[in-house]
């Protein structure tokens, strides 16, 4: 019989969180910059390189084909845990970042030309507005940006304008990392629709704390990264529709995305292969299958009723700080505690939380836009994931009177 | 583990609330532009030359403690010192911040209230930035950036 642990447990999971740090039992409120991983998936990448490590899709031994039914039940995973229709429409990456320069350079890049459009919003993470700056140059098309508001929100007042025909897609972030705004992004892909504009969504801070349905959002391209949901670093998915794939040209060439290769003729291979050329990150790819399965067996209903705790118990104390400020205050959050200390440098700040244990993100979070909108250099960053304990939001407001104190 | 005193002593404290030379110079003959972009530390440097003598340096921006600091205490120890002069103090300090068993850290003279700055890696390039910038300013006429990541 197994005992269902309670949420507040689970941090007993994550064995890095076990430690002492500078002389402080470990806070580890960084999170949204990668999480930490359970004894599970540390354990499946492990049992992979001790038990079952082979290449995959073509050795007719055991090991092969163990790895290889690994490899694909993980795909099989990720398709559920987005709600795919067919798992042809999961492409494993690198990562978010990958996804996205996929997505740019073979679907977006042959049909872009001077006087297109691709559309980002201001709270994008880098990763979201190089690759299109990229493609942009490429082509001579022009980068177009929905702005936002003070509270940290899109400003939507002008979409309209921004969504005509000259828009070839519009790739938008579910989460913002830098403030944690959940965006509304169900009625954004309706409206892109609505022009024939196809979508993209970043939802590398978004797959952590919520559950997402591809079919549901309707979204075009869906894209995260492992790491920041308790897998390892170096693997990430890309869900694209399928009608939508099938069209697109491969991205990089080589072994595995091939049927046949002659100097005459090279024949690509079928969905999802066809964007998976080269040996693939297999060990990342299984300990993201088994960090889905630990998921889903916490429940992303939990995580998410945990973690509002967390950040409302947090803002709710930062609020009443004297000379603290919020940095990014929508009215929908996820996870992120962005804030300022009046007259003290966010980096002075995080080299005083990390002497208290307390690991916290301080600087422009791949986010520059939105530092010069606010018209700051760089903010501290709280984050928060089902394994931090309301006593961490003690820590955190401890470590800020530290920060004053040091600095009265 | 480093006592934050170590770190934050009352010196450089006392320079980041009130950094000395913090002006702007528009009769400065050399001047750099510094940046971190990691941080978002952006200094200028000026300097005015009396043939070889640093007759006047300066500095505006924006920027951690430390590198405030640093750049306040940076302006105050180069004041009147050859080019020559300068270029051994940046040499010193530079060793000195990035190498721990670099020895006879009174030789540093004012600038060892830094040297608790060694225990935090994170932060010794905000200590060096504006020196990186001096360094660059004295080495060009015209206006270059600096980036220490």
């Amino acid at each position: 019989m197994t005992i269902e642990l309670n949420i507040v447990e689970r941090w007993r999971d994550f064995p890095i969180l076990n430690q002492q740090v500078n002389g402080h039992p470990l806070v580890y409120l960084d999170s949204a910059a990668s999480s930490q991983k359970p004894r599970c998936v540390i354990d499946a990448v492990a049992d992979y390189y001790r038990e079952d490590n082979a290449n995959i899709h073509r050795g007719v031994h055991q090991l092969s084909q163990r790895a290889t039914d690994a490899y694909e039940g993980a795909r099989e995973k990720v398709r559920g845990f987005v709600n795919a229709a067919v798992v042809k429409e999961i492409v494993f990456v690198r990562g978010a970042t990958e996804a996205i320069n996929l997505v740019a350079q073979s679907f977006v890049r042959p049909q872009l030309s001077a006087g297109d459009t691709v559309l980002v919003s201001q709270l994008e993470h880098h990763a979201n507005i190089v690759p299109w700056q990229m493609v942009c140059e490429q082509t001579g098309a022009t980068l177009q940006v929905i702005p936002m508001t003070q509270s940290g929100e899109l400003d939507l007042s002008g979409i309209d304008e921004l969504l005509t025909g000259s828009a070839k897609i519009l790739a938008i972030g579910h989460v913002s990392n830098a403030l944690g705004t959940v965006n509304p992004i169900k009625g954004l892909i309706a409206k892109a629709h609505d022009k024939g504009i196809p979508v993209l969504i970043d939802g590398a801070q978004a797959v952590p704390h919520m559950a997402v349905d591809v079919q549901d959002l309707d979204c075009d391209f869906y894209v995260f990264s492992g790491h920041k949901m308790f897998a390892p670093t170096g693997i990430g998915a890309l869900y694209g529709k399928r009608s939508i794939l099938e069209q697109m040209p491969p991205w990089q060439g080589g072994g595995d995305m091939i049927l046949s290769v002659s100097f005459e003729h090279t024949q690509y291979n079928d969905l999802p292969y066809k964007f998976e050329a080269g040996t693939p990150n297999i060990a990342g790819t299984i300990g993201l299958g088994m960090a889905i399965d630990y998921m889903q067996e916490v429940g992303i209903d939990n995580i998410a009723a945990h973690e509002h705790n967390l950040l409302v118990a947090a803002t709710e104390r930062l609020e009443v700080m004297e000379g603290v400020n919020i940095i990014g205050t929508a009215a929908e959050k996820a996870s992120v505690l962005s804030f300022m200390i009046e007259g003290v440098h966010p980096h002075d700040v995080g080299t005083i939380f990390d002497q208290q244990g307390v690991a916290i993100r301080t600087g422009h979070h791949c986010a520059q836009p939105v530092m010069q909108f606010y018209e700051i250099p760089a903010t501290a960053r709280a984050s928060f994931a089902f394994y931090n304990k309301l006593s961490d939001v003690d820590a955190l407001v401890a470590s800020i009177e530290k920060v004053q104190e040091m600095f009265a | 583990m480093s006592d934050l005193r170590d770190l934050y002593q009352e010196v450089i404290m006392d320079h980041n609330k009130k950094p000395r030379n913090f002006r702007d110079m528009p009769e400065a003959d050399h001047l750099a532009h510094g940046n971190n972009p990691l941080c978002g530390d952006a200094l200028v440097v000026y300097v005015k030359l009396s043939g070889d003598i640093i007759e006047d340096v300066s500095f505006q921006g924006s920027g951690c403690a430390i590198s405030v600091a640093s750049a306040s205490l940076m302006t105050e120890m180069l004041k009147g010192k050859t080019i020559t002069e300068a270029q051994k103090t940046y040499d010193l300090f530079h060793q000195q911040m990035t190498d721990k068993s670099a020895g006879n850290t009174a030789s540093l003279g004012k600038l060892e209230v830094l040297i608790g700055v060694r225990e935090f890696p994170a932060r010794v390039k905000c200590a060096t930035l504006s020196w990186h910038t001096v360094h660059a300013a004295l080495d060009n006429d015209h206006d270059i950036s600096v980036t220490t990541e």
